[in-house]
C-alpha cells in the first residue's frame, strides 16, 4: 500500500495528477494482486517450504527496485509514446508496478497454507490472516500518506519499504533455519505485506 | 422578535442558479444581485473561484486575477500566452480582449470547468484562443520538448481546497524555464499564508534566484512574478505601468499602483526546505 500511495506522486511529473492516473495504479495493482493470488495458491500445492515462501519477501524487494533506481528511464520513453496521460500512466504502472505487486500477492495465500495444519482450523487462520495484511494495508496507507511524505523523500520511503520486505524475508530464514536446528520446531510464518 | 426576523433576511443570498458534477468537485454557479460567481466544493466552504459583474464583464472582480496582469509590467507586448487553469475565464477572456492577436493556450484539467465557463461565464474559445483539457505539467514538459516558448505564462492551478503538488516543485519549474526565453514573463498565484509560503518562495528562490514578491494589504494571495534574466530596474516598471495603466483601467486593473508594490525582499523562512519530486507534501503544509 506504501507503494500504490507513492505511486501516483511517481508517475504525476510525467502523466500529471488527474483522476485517470489513480485509476491506472489501482487497477494495476488489483490485476497484478489477482495474479499473484493465483500463483501464490498453485506454488502452495507443491512441497510448501520456508526457503520459497521467504524468496517472495525478499524477490519483491529485488523487483521494486526499478521503481527507485530507473523510474525516470522507464516513463520517458513511455511519455514521449503515448500522447493520452491515461494509457501514459497506465503502461508506466505496468512495467513499474506490476512484477513486484503480483509478487506480493503470492505471499497471502502461500501463508494460509503454510500456517494451517488442520482443515478445522483453515477458516480461522484465513481469517487471522486477511486480518494481518488488511491492517497492514491500513496502516501503510495512512502512515505514507500522512507522515512519512512529510518525513521523508519518496525514494527514502521506497527504500524503507524494501529493506522492511528484506528483513521479514530474513526473519522467515532464520525461523526456518531454528527449527531446523530444533528438529521439532513449529511451522513458523511471519506474514506481513 | 418579528423585527429581528425581518432584519434577518436580507436580499443578499445566493441564488444557485447552476450545480455541475464533475470529476474532480462540485461545481456550483451563484448569483447575488448582478454578481455571478463560479464556486467549487460550497458544502465545504470553499470560497469563489471567479465572480463576474454581468452589467460591466470587462471588470475583474478579484484581485488576484488583476494582479495577474503585472507581469505585463515587464512583458507588456506579449505574443503567445500560457494560461494554467480556467476557472471562470476572466483571465484568458482580458488577455484576449487586450492582445486579439495573440496565441493564447489555456490548460483547464476539468472538462466541466471548460462547460460551466462557456455557459454561465461568457467564455468562447477564438481562432486565437484554445483551451486544452490537459494536467499542465505534462503539457508544459511536452511543449518544452517540442522547443515551444511562450512570452507570458500565468501558473493559476493553485486555488480552491487542493493544491496540485507535482505543480510545485523544482522539476516542475525547471520545465516552465524551458519554455521561456530572455523575454518571458512568469507569473504564478500562490497562497500567502501558511508553512507553504516558505517552502514555495525557497523552490522559487532556487529555480529563478531572483523574483518580484507582489501582494495586496486587500488580497490573500501572493503573486509572484519571475522571468530568466534579470529584473528591470524599478523606474522601467514605473514608466510602463503609465503606458499601460489607461488600458487597463476598464477592468479595473490599477496598474501603476503596482510597482512600489513589487518587491525582492525575502520576507519568508530561507531555511525551509525546497520542494522537490521526491518532497512535495503541499497539501499537508497548508494546515499549518
Amino acid at each position: 500500500m506504501t507503494i500504490e500511495m507513492l505511486g501516483a506522486r511517481i508517475l504525476s511529473p510525467y502523466f500529471g495528477g488527474s483522476l485517470s492516473v489513480w485509476g491506472s495504479i489501482i487497477t494495476i495493482f488489483m490485476l497484478a494482486l489477482a495474479l499473484g493470488y493465483l500463483i501464490g495458491g498453485t506454488l502452495s500445492t507443491r512441497n510448501p517450504n520456508g526457503i520459497t515462501y521467504s524468496m517472495f519477501f525478499i524477490g519483491a524487494a529485488v523487483f521494486s527496485l526499478p521503481v527507485i533506481l530507473f523510474a525516470d528511464f522507464v516513463m520517458e520513453p513511455i511519455f514521449l509514446a503515448i500522447e493520452d496521460p491515461r494509457y501514459g500512466s497506465l503502461f508506466a504502472s505496468i512495467f513499474l508496478f506490476f512484477i513486484p505487486t503480483s509478487i506480493l500477492g503470492m505471499i497471502s495465500p502461500y501463508s494460509v497454507r503454510l500456517m494451517v495444519e488442520t482443515e478445522e482450523h483453515s477458516g480461522h487462520m484465513a481469517g487471522l490472516l486477511y486480518f494481518i495484511s488488511t491492517l497492514g494495508s491500513a496502516a501503510g496507507t495512512l502512515g505514507t500518506s500522512f507522515y512519512f511524505v512529510l518525513w521523508f523523500e519518496v525514494n527514502q520511503i521506497l527504500w524503507g519499504a524494501v529493506l522492511s520486505l528484506v528483513l521479514a524475508g530474513c526473519v522467515v530464514l532464520l525461523s526456518q533455519y531454528l527449527q531446523k536446528t530444533n528438529a521439532i520446531g513449529r511451522r513458523g510464518a511471519y506474514a506481513k505485506k | 422578535m418579528f423585527v429581528l426576523f425581518s432584519l434577518n433576511s436580507t436580499n443578499f443570498i445566493a441564488e444557485t442558479i447552476h450545480e455541475e458534477r464533475s470529476k474532480y468537485r462540485d461545481i456550483t454557479v451563484t448569483e447575488v444581485g448582478d454578481r455571478r460567481c463560479l464556486l467549487f466544493n460550497v458544502h465545504r466552504g470553499d470560497r469563489n473561484q471567479t465572480c463576474m459583474v454581468l452589467n460591466d464583464r470587462d471588470k475583474l472582480v478579484f484581485d488576484y486575477t488583476r494582479m495577474s496582469f503585472a507581469g505585463l509590467l515587464l512583458q507588456p507586448e506579449p505574443e503567445s500566452i500560457l494560461i494554467i487553469g480556467l476557472g471562470g475565464g476572466s483571465i484568458p477572456m482580458t488577455f484576449s480582449d487586450l492582445f486579439p492577436t495573440a496565441t493564447i493556450d489555456v490548460i483547464e484539467i476539468d472538462d466541466a470547468v471548460v462547460k460551466v465557463a462557456e455557459e454561465y461565464f461568457y467564455f468562447n474559445e477564438t481562432q486565437n484562443m484554445t483551451v486544452y483539457v490537459d494536467d499542465g505539467r505534462p503539457f508544459i514538459k511536452r511543449a518544452g520538448i517540442r522547443g515551444e516558448k511562450y512570452d507570458y505564462i500565468v501558473l493559476d492551478a493553485f486555488s480552491g481546497d487542493y493544491i496540485p503538488e507535482h505543480m510545485l516543485t523544482r522539476e516542475f519549474l525547471e520545465e516552465v524555464k524551458m519554455i521561456m526565453t530572455e523575454e518571458s514573463v512568469l507569473v504564478a498565484n500562490t497562497f500567502s499564508t501558511s508553512r507553504l509560503y516558505d517552502h514555495e518562495s525557497v523552490t522559487y528562490q532556487r529555480a529563478f534566484e531572483e523574483f518580484y514578491n507582489f501582494k495586496l494589504p486587500t488580497s490573500g494571495n501572493r503573486i509572484i512574478i519571475a522571468r530568466l534574466g534579470l529584473l528591470p530596474p524599478r523606474d522601467q516598471l514605473v514608466a510602463e505601468s503609465r503606458l499601460l495603466g489607461p488600458e487597463l483601467e476598464k477592468y479595473g486593473i490599477t496598474l501603476t499602483d503596482y510597482p512600489r508594490r513589487l518587491t525582492t525582499r525575502a520576507d519568508w523562512d530561507m531555511s525551509r526546505r525546497e520542494l522537490t519530486d521526491q518532497y512535495s507534501p503541499g497539501n499537508l503544509l497548508r494546515g499549518n
